[in-house]
């Protein structure tokens, strides 16, 4: 049995993404005994987002269609996990919401021909959020401590 | 045969950031192509303006998470300009081995976890049986030996800390150098390997292509002037002059021509026009795959990325073997008055362009990035176009694989190719 993780970024510049690739380098094999990664577009063109433990989320949600998918990973995880500052707080993908008003209006256009939102939002204005990894990038010790945790929580490794 | 096709590929898998393709065959022939890059925007271009010089640089590290060393480096080199800031040759060589981390790690992780599953057949690395595993092992490896040094000279692998305007606010202690070195030299055996399979592989997509890049004198990709495969040289400050911004209405990042035509930046930009600079020791050992340049074949651009793979290696081991580390004091931030900076760079995906203009009251008015996958977006596109009539014989599974393995070739980073304002619509 493996965990069955999601791996998901969205509005953001995926760094947690990088640290979380780099952490592999010590790790990859005994994570490849105890994860099977069933979306990680980043590593692989043959991705489900169907019956996850675990989905960890990066980025801010800045578009309607992104919120939608959003809410579809929540509906088939177990677990919805933020990683990295603009998952957990919005910034800084959300520096448009404070932008003046002739800023604003600069940017208007491009926001109606991409479907964006009025505002960019955190995960949890949107979603049920499980657990928060914050920095900019995401802590490398604080997911290593909450993956741990979630390997005995799914009763991977022993508690 | 496919006479009707529609092709929609939608998230580009096993690059950096997100991509459509979209295609569109009647009749037999090619009616439409679109690459769309739909990362969703940041406006970096705006949320700078009316900032304080000095927060600028981690600031726009922010644009992207792969290349933060790039992005800080080149911004650092702006705001220096503004201010008249010319940095010592130890922080010149503080900032190379920085660099070189970055190109370290990034090449890396593009070559063995998005290409080679390409060249061995497989969808990602998790599918390689256990026969792999040594090459797995040496990926990692590699990958870690970049991480580290960027971790060692800049505090971290990304959105660095130490890298600062005018210094270092840390220097490397003698014993974590000496670490340092041994991993850089145990890393170094491995890369001939991942360099034969890229010199081994048959993948080919050639056609005539304007290359550009900075022509280091050092290869480092920190300074030189700008120079072309037509035989132009342009000033950094220039660049911006000959440069053509396309307005390409389904992607979030715009395009660009160069003095009105296609172009690339990049590895195999930098190889054709620069492999005379590369590390002598390097050079030495590469006889025989140095020839292969310049070319015009796409997936060379990944051999050319091995290459640089050593040359990094080798130029940082002979820059911490032969230099002493000094504690640096912060210079004083000094503006006189209005300015503008521009700083240009190669970041591992091509030339980096940074503009800001600053007020008297210290605060950005303007700025300007030019980055490397939206220059390559116009050729990628025709890329495209240009290979679909060649492969319509092919299964609809084959010719997704064909035109998502071309892109890929690139190397492209959708993060930074977006989240700047088009100017104009048309």
């Amino acid at each position: 049995m493996k965990l069955n993780v999601g791996w998901f970024s969205f509005t953001c510049c995926e760094d947690s993404t990088i640290v979380f690739i780099e952490l592999m380098n010590e790790r990859f094999f005994e994570w490849r005994k105890l994860i099977n990664f069933k979306y990680f577009r980043t590593f692989k063109s043959n991705n489900s987002i169907d019956d996850l433990d675990i989905a960890f989320v990066e980025g801010a949600i800045s578009s309607k269609k992104e919120e939608e998918t959003l809410r579809k990973i929540r509906e088939n995880s177990k677990k919805l996990v933020a990683i990295g500052s603009c998952a957990c707080t919005g910034s800084p993908a959300n520096q448009r919401n404070f932008f003046d008003k002739k800023t604003k209006n600069e940017i208007q256009f491009i926001l109606e021909r991409f479907n964006q939102k009025e505002f960019v939002l955190p995960l949890a204005d949107l979603v049920k959020v499980d657990d928060y990894i914050s920095g900019c990038p995401m802590d490398e010790k604080v997911f290593l401590a909450k993956l741990d945790k979630y390997f005995k929580e799914f009763e991977l490794i022993n508690a | 045969m496919h006479d009707n096709l529609d092709i929609n590929i939608e998230q580009l898998s096993k690059t950096e950031g997100h991509a459509d393709l979209e295609v569109k065959i009647r009749k037999g022939k090619v009616e439409d192509v679109k690459l769309k890059i739909i990362e969703n925007k940041r406006f970096y271009t705006q949320a700078v303006r009316k900032r304080h010089y000095s927060s600028i640089p981690q600031f726009v590290s922010r644009i992207c998470g792969t290349c933060s060393i790039a992005h800080l480096t080149c911004c650092i080199k702006a705001v220096e300009r503004c201010l008249d800031i010319v940095p010592s040759e130890q922080i010149q060589i503080q900032r190379k081995l920085s660099v070189y981390g970055m190109m370290i790690r990034d090449h890396a992780l593009h070559l063995y976890f998005f290409c080679l599953p390409d060249i061995f057949n497989k969808d990602s690395i998790f599918d390689f049986d256990s026969s792999k595993d040594n090459l797995i092992k040496q990926a990692f490896a590699m990958k870690s030996a970049g991480n580290n040094l960027s971790k060692l000279i800049a505090g971290r692998a990304v959105h660095p800390t130490l890298q600062k305007i005018g210094y270092f606010s840390k220097i490397p202690s003698k014993e974590q150098i000496r670490e340092m070195i041994d991993q850089l030299k145990n890393t170094r055996e491995h890369v001939f390997e991942l360099i034969e399979l890229f010199y081994n592989s048959n993948f080919e997509f050639s056609r005539e292509t304007i290359f550009i890049s900075l022509d280091s004198k050092d290869y480092s990709f920190l300074d030189g002037s700008i120079v072309t495969s037509t035989g132009l040289k342009v000033k950094e400050e220039d660049f911006w002059n000959y440069l053509e911004r396309i307005i390409i209405p389904y992607s979030q990042a715009t395009g660009f021509k160069f003095s009105t035509k296609e172009y690339m930046v990049g590895a195999l930009a930098r190889m054709n026009l620069n492999k005379d600079k590369l590390y002598i020791d390097s050079k030495k050992e590469l006889n025989q795959f140095l020839k292969v340049f310049p070319s015009n074949n796409i997936y060379h651009n990944n051999l050319a990325q091995a290459i640089e793979i050593l040359h990094c290696l080798d130029h940082s081991i002979q820059l911490l073997e032969t230099n002493d580390f000094k504690s640096q004091t912060p210079p004083k931030l000094t503006l006189k008055g209005e300015r503008r900076g521009i700083g240009v760079i190669e970041a591992p995906r091509g030339t980096l362009y940074h503009h800001l203009e600053i007020n008297r009251d210290s605060k950005v008015t303007y700025a300007n990035f030019v980055i490397p996958t939206a220059q390559n977006q116009i050729k990628m596109e025709n890329d495209i176009r240009l290979l679909l009539p060649k492969i319509l014989n092919k299964q609809k599974h084959e010719i997704y694989h064909e035109l998502e393995k071309v892109i890929r070739a690139y190397d492209p980073c959708m993060s930074c190719a977006s989240h700047f304002l088009k100017l104009k619509w048309i």
